[in-house]
């Protein structure tokens, strides 16, 4: 219900209160979103990272799924960066795709990262060792972030010496408002789909139980 | 110091076996042989440094690929990794010996690739080799942890090169910035970086792969 709340208000912001870009008018607008989907995504592969620490350290029983859970839902953000970063890329250089585009690249490399997550945690039958690997790996992703975002800037210097700055120092006032409400509602938009796929995937895993006792 | 002698024997056993059966080493050098000929004839003309570069690393990159899904195999087939993970030494001494033999492995294949690839193609530099060296130790480290997980799954060896190119993501970006940039220092010392913290990261959670 909040995060219902929030992303109304937030896309009211968006829309009404926040000013048009001086350069780039309209179509700036989906940056509030695309910037804080992206926040977003990263606040879900911590969260999931953390969570398979919480598995490999302190042996907690609920930690696997929950750490699944968070990490899917950064790959729905994940895809929602992508999807929106292109929409951003095409109005404003006229093409789908640009490798000048840190972030863009940088969750492309994630986005195929935790593609491979899925692969490899189906690709195990359910138990302690589906559990270990797959913690293993979510946690690779936490140190793969930071190496790959360095490693991205270094390669431009080498492929493309040019430096796009699209924002310019004025981020204040009305944007930085409509932006800190967009992220909040974003935040507690993926805690209650969290919930939600929690919830769900528990009372799959209790149903199947009951059915075991049941045969 | 027992830690060193495990590594060691665990290693040597690897060096042993491949010495007996050649499995690994032929079909790597093969392999990368292969690669530079069609690399030439996919790209025609004289292609420039820049190009061929590219293309060296990524038969580096595959060429490391094939070794390192052979890395667990003869454990597998032989089912000696219960054996391994029971015996008296410390896990993550499986995972050292493991990337030590990997590593041996494809060093002894660029042996032999880099002095073709400057025949075929360009000359190559002492960053260039530099980089080579580094960027080995990280492919090793990162790979023959990722094969040890991929040997469980249903999938086994198409699972590999999809869990390691993501991650492999950097290490290209730090070698090709050393053989081509101005300033190879920063790309060797960002390799150096990458593999000193996935070796870590691979060393402390190699346990978890393993042990259920």
């Amino acid at each position: 219900m909040a995060s219902l709340v929030l992303i109304t208000t937030a896309l009211l912001f968006v829309f009404y209160v926040a000013p048009d870009d001086a350069n780039q008018g309209f179509s700036q607008r989906i940056f509030y979103f695309h910037v804080s989907i992206a926040f977003t995504a990263y606040v879900c592969f911590a969260a999931g990272a953390w969570k398979a620490f919480r598995h490999l350290w302190k042996r907690d029983p609920r930690a696997d799924l929950e750490s699944y859970v968070w990490v899917h839902q950064g790959l729905i953000f994940g895809a929602m960066v992508l999807v929106t970063g292109s929409i951003w890329a095409r109005i404003s250089w006229g093409r789908w795709w640009v490798w000048s585009e840190d972030e863009l690249v940088l969750f492309l490399i994630l986005y195929l990262f935790y593609c491979a997550y899925f692969m490899l945690r189906f690709s195990v039958d359910p138990g302690p060792q589906r559990a270990n690997l797959s913690a293993v790996y979510a946690l690779f992703g936490v140190v793969l972030i930071p190496v790959s975002f360095a490693a991205i800037r270094l390669a431009k210097e080498v492929l493309h010496p040019r430096v796009f700055t699209l924002h310019g120092p004025n981020f204040g006032g009305w944007i930085l408002v409509t932006y800190c409400i967009a992220q909040a509602a974003l935040l507690v938009l993926a805690y209650t789909l969290y919930r939600v796929e929690l919830a769900g995937k528990r009372l799959d895993l209790r149903l199947r139980e009951l059915k075991e006792v049941l045969a | 110091m027992t830690y060193v002698r495990d590594v060691g024997a665990l290693a040597r056993k690897d060096l042993l076996l491949e010495l007996r059966a050649k499995d690994t080493l032929p079909a790597m050098l093969l392999f990368v042989a292969a690669v530079f000929v069609v690399f030439h004839f996919a790209l025609p003309g004289n292609p420039s440094r820049l190009e061929t570069t590219g293309l060296l690393w990524v038969a580096i990159l595959f060429t490391a690929l094939l070794g390192l899904g052979r890395a667990f195999v003869p454990e597998r087939e032989q089912r000696t990794m219960d054996g391994l993970v029971l015996a008296p030494c410390d896990r993550s001494a499986i995972w050292l010996a493991k990337s030590l033999a990997t590593l041996a492995f494809l060093g002894a294949a660029e042996v032999v690739a880099l002095p073709l690839y400057a025949l075929f193609f360009h000359r190559i530099g002492g960053s260039t080799v530099l980089a080579v060296v580094l960027a080995d130790i990280g492919i090793c480290a990162v790979g023959t942890f990722l094969g040890a997980m991929a040997v469980v799954t249903r999938a086994r060896d198409l699972l590999l090169p999809l869990l390691f190119l993501p991650l492999a993501m950097p290490i290209v970006v730090g070698a090709v910035g050393a053989s081509i940039g101005h300033s190879p220092g920063r790309y060797l010392g960002f390799l150096a970086l990458y593999d000193l913290l996935f070796g870590v990261v691979c060393w402390g959670s190699f346990e978890y792969v393993v042990a259920e």
